[in-house]
């Protein structure tokens, strides 16, 4: 495993303070993508990005391409961008919305023109005032430049783009729930199967729902082929990735890296990445992608940042969020954020999650805070057990969504991983790390 | 009688032309409100239901199911500082503490002079600089106590208008384009932009 000099694709225009504007996005290829996008067919578009296998960004890793071709054919069809980062730990899209907003909208009008879609939607995380700013004042640029709105570069195609502000619901990231908040409801997700946001999203109408980074590869797939994107990575994870990483590392940072050439041990220790722990101390251990993933130890580090390969070994790439604790890290302490977490944003609908995450919290709290009982853990795990049965991973499902099967992950990790230190806070009344 | 201004009274009916359906614009229009009165007065709140066809409670029942729509007033500076994670391995319950000790409330309060609203908030996705601070949902980044104190001074002094807006106050920018405007205003910006770039 190495750190390999694979371009940089959706992070090549960010070493320029300027990179969010039409002047610096031009002057280095920009709009160039959609310019040859346009002079071919949206089948041959839509092929070029199928043959790269860009597998979606946003964490459940689903193919792109598969997914446009399942929208259904209909008069009135949609394009929403999920740019509502809020799984904890992943700031990768916040950095791709404020720095190079014109890469996400030029990813949006090439694939709207795949898709022969009209009206597309960019919903951004509200909390992101800067991004909502910055994209707003690069969609008027476009729009002054004609690469969006009717008749783009007088290619006889129009499309329409809405810049939508969340305000502020982890449970919006989830593409249903995205869908009911940008119809103006409470964000709470669909039930589905039977039907996908591709038969029956946004209105009733089909709609392809696609991450901020996914979008963002687009342009560079029309510009180089999709063939040359498949060639970086190996087998299913092709292309570049955004790692976002955060904890005790010496250089926190998104970093783009060819998957699966390199380790989560290069991604933490190569010196032009994270650079090593902080105060050179022990790893004890890491979380992989995202909150909702099962926890890594020590001897994951080799593993390489493929989506197949993490998936084989008990955990998933996720949303590509990669969280490092040192020795110093109290495990039960984690666990109760991560749980605390998910517990203030289950949406309520089902009973498992909306019960489950505030007795676990309850539960975690205790612990962490001097009042652990004896039986705490095994009843953490039954818990668990009625939210996802059986808690194993990939996990089973009794909610509507995946919120409520991300809850135990965290806790039985830290439990399978670190019990010791939970039965020590148990018994001794307290945390040792306090 | 309209409780928007004129001038956002104008923005609303933007807004609701923006989308295919006018319920759509329901979110927007909360930011609208709290964006000329710094929360979601009832008032505010019965003419958003009338603009996007629902009734109050729905609009009320609507924005309260997310963090940044306020049923009641908060201060001109929302502090918001994460806990979540990654903030929390690098000192986030120290600086929490310590902004409820320099503010003189708890989490969740307003100080006495209306000028603080200090929150507990989950992941803000700035995870690279720890622990991470907002204020009116701007990243300002004082990781430290000492960074942290002097931002509250220079704000209690009138600083920083030019970055952080009141409260409410999300998007600074007005779109310009789009197909509901009218098309041969479209075509003159484009006759302007086509002449910016050939001088």
């Amino acid at each position: 495993m190495a750190v390999t000099d694979a371009p940089r694709i959706v992070t090549a225009r960010l070493d320029h303070a300027d990179s969010h504007t039409l002047g610096r996005y031009l002057a280095t290829g920009g709009y160039e993508g959609l310019r040859k996008a346009l002079t071919m067919t949206p089948a041959a578009v839509a092929s070029e990005v199928d043959a790269a296998s860009l597998l979606g960004r946003g964490g459940a890793g689903f193919p792109a391409g598969r997914k446009w071709s399942m929208l259904k054919k209909d008069p009135v069809t949609y394009l929403v961008v999920n740019g509502d980062e809020s799984e904890p730990a992943t700031f990768k899209d916040h950095l791709l919305i404020e720095r190079d907003p014109h890469q996400i909208l030029e990813g949006m009008i090439i694939s709207a023109y795949a898709l022969q879609v009209t009206q597309a939607f960019v919903y951004i995380r509200g909390e992101f005032a800067l991004g909502l700013e910055r994209m707003e004042e690069a969609l008027n640029d476009a729009y002054r430049h004609g690469a969006v709105g009717e008749d783009i570069f007088s290619s006889g195609f129009s499309l329409d783009i809405v810049v939508h502000p969340g305000a502020g619901a982890y449970i919006c990231g989830e593409e249903t729930a995205l869908l009911e908040s940008l119809e103006g409801k409470r964000g709470f997700p669909r039930i589905k199967p039977p039907f996908f946001p591709a038969v029956i999203g946004l209105y009733g109408q089909p709609t392809v729902v696609n991450n901020v980074e996914t979008m963002a590869n687009i342009p560079w797939i029309v510009t180089n082929g999709g063939a040359a994107f498949a060639a970086l990575g190996e087998g299913r994870s092709t292309g570049t990735r955004l790692f976002a990483l955060s904890g005790h590392v010496r250089n926190p940072g998104a970093y783009e890296v060819e998957m699966v050439k390199s380790s989560f041990r290069d991604l933490i220790y190569a010196p032009v990445l994270g650079g090593g722990i902080r105060g050179d101390r022990e790893l004890k251990a890491f979380i992989p992608g995202g909150v909702s993933a099962p926890w890594f130890g020590p001897q994951h580090l080799d593993l390489p940042l493929g989506q197949d390969e993490v998936g084989q070994a008990g955990s998933m790439l996720g949303s590509g969020s990669v969280v490092v604790m040192d020795s110093t890290t109290c495990p039960v302490r984690a666990s109760w954020r991560i749980t605390k977490f998910f517990f203030r944003e289950s949406c309520g609908q089902c009973t498992p999650c909306r019960e489950g995450s505030g007795w676990l919290e309850r539960i975690m709290y205790r612990i962490e805070h001097g009042g652990g009982r004896e039986q705490d853990l095994d009843l953490l795990m039954d818990v668990c057990d009625n939210i996802s049965p059986g808690v194993h991973w990939p996990p089973e499902q009794t909610t509507i969504c995946v919120l409520g099967p991300s809850i135990p992950p965290s806790i039985a990790a830290g439990i399978s991983m670190f019990r010791d230190e939970f039965l020590v806070h148990i018994k001794d009344g307290g945390c040792p790390y306090d | 009688m309209s409780h928007f201004n004129a001038t956002m009274a104008t923005r609303a009916r933007q807004l609701v032309a923006l989308y295919p359906e006018a319920r759509s614009a329901l979110l927007p229009l909360c930011h609208l409100a709290q964006e000329q009165d710094g929360w979601l007065r009832p008032e505010a709140m019965a003419e958003i239901a009338e603009l996007v066809g629902v009734t109050p409670a729905e609009v009320r029942g609507t924005a309260t199911f997310y963090d940044m729509l306020h049923t009641e007033p908060v201060g001109r500076y929302l502090v918001s500082v994460c806990t979540n994670i990654a903030c929390i391995l690098d000192g986030a319950t120290e600086l929490l503490a310590h902004a409820e000790g320099r503010l003189g409330v708890r989490v969740g309060s307003t100080t006495a002079d209306g000028l603080f609203t200090l929150e507990e908030s989950e992941c803000l996705a700035d995870c690279d600089h720890p622990p991470c601070v907002q204020v009116n949902h701007r990243f300002v980044r004082t990781t430290t106590a000492e960074q942290f104190d002097q931002l509250v001074e220079e704000l209690a002094a009138g600083g920083h208008a030019e970055d952080i807006p009141p409260q409410g106050t999300l998007v600074r920018v007005r779109r310009t384009g789009g197909l509901r405007v009218d098309r041969a205003e479209i075509a003159r910006q484009r006759a302007e932009a086509a002449g910016e770039r050939s001088s």
